[in-house]
């Protein structure tokens, strides 16, 4: 276990709005000790080469065989991989625990990319719902449009889309970047607890409804504000990130960012108070 | 759960009965326990063209009581009575199953309210749609099933729209599967994926409108509210516009008149469609899939907005 120091000066991070709390206590996590580093292992992990390149058509694959078939050739050591039509299917390419190049020539259904850790991605068109979905780590890129619950729950790494996506967006997400070249749909960044959206274009109703955390930045018009969604200060340092951000995603990088609009969160819900659950109990 | 699909020619005629069945067939996960089409066919317009059932597919997992095949005939009977009373000629009767017929009828009346009234106030008797264009079939089973049933693979059309079904909300039956006829209208069509919360006060206030239902799927609310607005005047576009707020809960669904084609999306967004929009074709499903089983071919497709509203002409 180990002891988190409490601190009453902002980080950068926090100024930015990437997490607002102080951290204080002990956390649970434990500690990667390098002496035991032939007891972790992490499974579903293959030493891979990115010049090892291959193709693979799934067209009369099912999406279980398509992505065991993947699985099989990073276990060869194949560190690139292009996959050919895809045709809307759904569940591809999910669970890849690895560092990987992965091209998909063409659309994917839902759940496309789902529960990934590293790899680095590029959809050739379009993604259907809840897209990236807990996404851990890595780098998806989607050339076209894509569905409602684009990045549901993402950790961590960089979702973008190069068109425009649907409704909750970045739903319940809890860090990592979500950005959008088009416009979103309604309730984007609903629920939201960390982490950052960029919406170069329109959103639509009740945006960033019930976020708990995190930060959202819209270039375009709001449908209208979410519950306890508050408009924030736009700081230089929030201007240099979206420009490297921006620059880094290959999508809108001549924006100016400084007219976009940063919202974050009220903090004035229920789960902000300061009520043990049986004083809240009581109050009702 | 259920699925949805719909597609529009424009400006030409095609296999629609074909394509139709592939894009529900691809949607079959998302339910099977009945599969309807409204399939808008080429006609020289002149005759009505009646489709209706005098009686209940009663195989596995149906929620209906078996019939003596007899009474079906019986039933007919009085149909083919009440039509000669109402002055409708039978040009063509074809009896596809026991239970479901398709009648060619010329009727020079254009309220067909009465005539509706007439025909469904013998029991067990419902009319599944009634137009110069529209035919509706929906039976129990998935989409190739009820397609080779009634032998749909051959139908040429502008445009057509159907829905898989995982019954929820009300039981295993043809009288709870989609498409639902916009009665009394002639020509309109209805499928819906999703859910309405608000659907016994509507029905109350429509039925002390004259309007009726067959069964207690939620989704006939829908056919049953459009064609209640466009009696006081609505456009399909306004009807469908006023069902945003009108109606609540979550819901797609999709209308199809003698000419067009639409989509409405409510203003949660909580249910899935996916649109392809070209010049001469617009497809659209609750899943991609559904318009890749006739566009394998790399397109560029894309979610509509909560709210929207579209409306095509063929």
């Amino acid at each position: 276990m180990a002891n988190l120091k409490t601190t009453d000066k902002k980080s950068k991070s926090q100024s930015m709005g990437m997490h607002t709390e102080v951290l204080t206590g002990r956390t649970q996590q434990k500690f990667f000790n390098p002496s035991e580093a032939e007891n972790f292992y992490y499974f579903g992990t293959y030493d891979v080469d990115f010049n090892k390149r291959t193709e693979l058509d799934v067209k009369e694959m099912t999406a279980p065989e398509a992505n065991k078939k993947i699985d099989n050739l990073m276990s060869q050591g194949y560190g690139t991989i292009v996959i050919k039509n895809p045709q809307g299917k759904h569940s591809l390419g999910v669970g890849i625990l690895n560092k990987l190049n992965l091209i998909f020539e063409g659309s994917l259904g839902y759940f496309g990319m789902g529960s990934c850790d590293g790899p680095t991605v590029r959809i050739n068109g379009r993604v259907g719902w809840s897209c990236a979905e807990n996404l851990m780590a890595g780098k998806v890129v989607i050339e076209k449009n894509a569905g409602s619950c684009f990045g549901a729950a993402i950790r961590g790494g960089d979702l973008i889309c190069k068109g425009s996506v649907g409704a909750r967006t970045g739903i319940d997400m809890k860090g990592g970047t979500i950005i959008v070249g088009g416009d979103a749909g309604a309730f984007t960044g609903f629920m939201m607890q960390r982490g950052r959206i960029i919406i170069l274009g329109d959103v639509g109703i009740n945006l960033g409804d019930s976020m708990y955390d995190g930060t959202i930045f819209i270039g375009g018009k709001i449908g209208s504000f979410g519950s306890d969604a508050v408009p924030g200060d736009l700081t230089s340092n929030d201007q240099d990130w979206l420009k490297r951000k921006l620059k880094v995603a290959e999508i809108g990088e001549k924006f100016d960012v400084s007219k976009m609009t940063k919202i974050v969160s009220g903090k004035k819900l229920w789960n902000y108070d300061n009520l043990e659950p049986t004083e809240k109990k009581g109050a009702i | 759960m259920c699925g949805i699909a719909g597609l529009i020619h424009r400006g030409k005629s095609s296999n629609v009965g074909k394509e139709l069945q592939g894009m529900l067939q691809a949607l079959k996960h998302r339910g099977e326990d009945s599969t309807g089409y409204a399939l808008y066919g080429d006609t020289d317009g002149k005759n009505f063209i009646m489709r209706f059932k005098v009686g209940e597919n009663v195989g596995e997992g149906s929620s209906s009581v078996m019939e003596e095949t007899s009474v079906y005939d019986e039933r007919k009977k009085i149909v083919d009575q009440y039509l000669s009373e109402l002055g409708a000629r039978i040009v063509k009767e074809e009896r596809i199953l026991p239970y479901s017929l398709r009648y060619e009828i010329a009727y020079d009346t254009k309220d067909l309210l009465e005539f509706s009234q007439k025909i469904e106030s013998i029991p067990g008797v419902e009319i599944l749609s009634m137009g110069k264009s529209l035919e509706v079939i929906k039976d129990l089973g998935n989409a190739k099933m009820v397609c080779d049933r009634y032998n749909l693979d051959k139908v040429v059309g502008t445009h057509a729209i159907g829905h898989a079904r995982m019954a929820t909300e009300s039981g295993v039956d043809i009288k709870s599967a989609h498409p639902f006829w916009g009665y009394p209208f002639s020509d309109v069509s209805v499928v819906h994926n999703g859910q309405l919360t608000n659907y016994w006060n509507n029905r109350r206030l429509l039925e002390n409108k004259g309007m009726r239902f067959m069964s207690e799927c939620d989704s006939e609310l829908i056919a049953v509210y459009i064609a209640q607005k466009m009696r006081e005047g609505a456009s399909l576009e306004e009807g469908m516009r006023a069902s945003l707020t009108g109606l609540d809960g979550v819901f797609t669904y999709f209308v199809a008149t003698k000419d067009s084609l639409g989509m409405a999306k409510d203003t949660m967004a909580a249910k899935p469609l996916v649109l392809y929009e070209s010049d001469d074709l617009v497809a659209m499903g609750s899943e991609e899939i559904a318009i890749r089983s006739i566009l394998p071919q790399e397109i560029d497709t894309y979610d509509p907005f909560d709210g929207e509203v579209k409306v095509w002409q063929i």
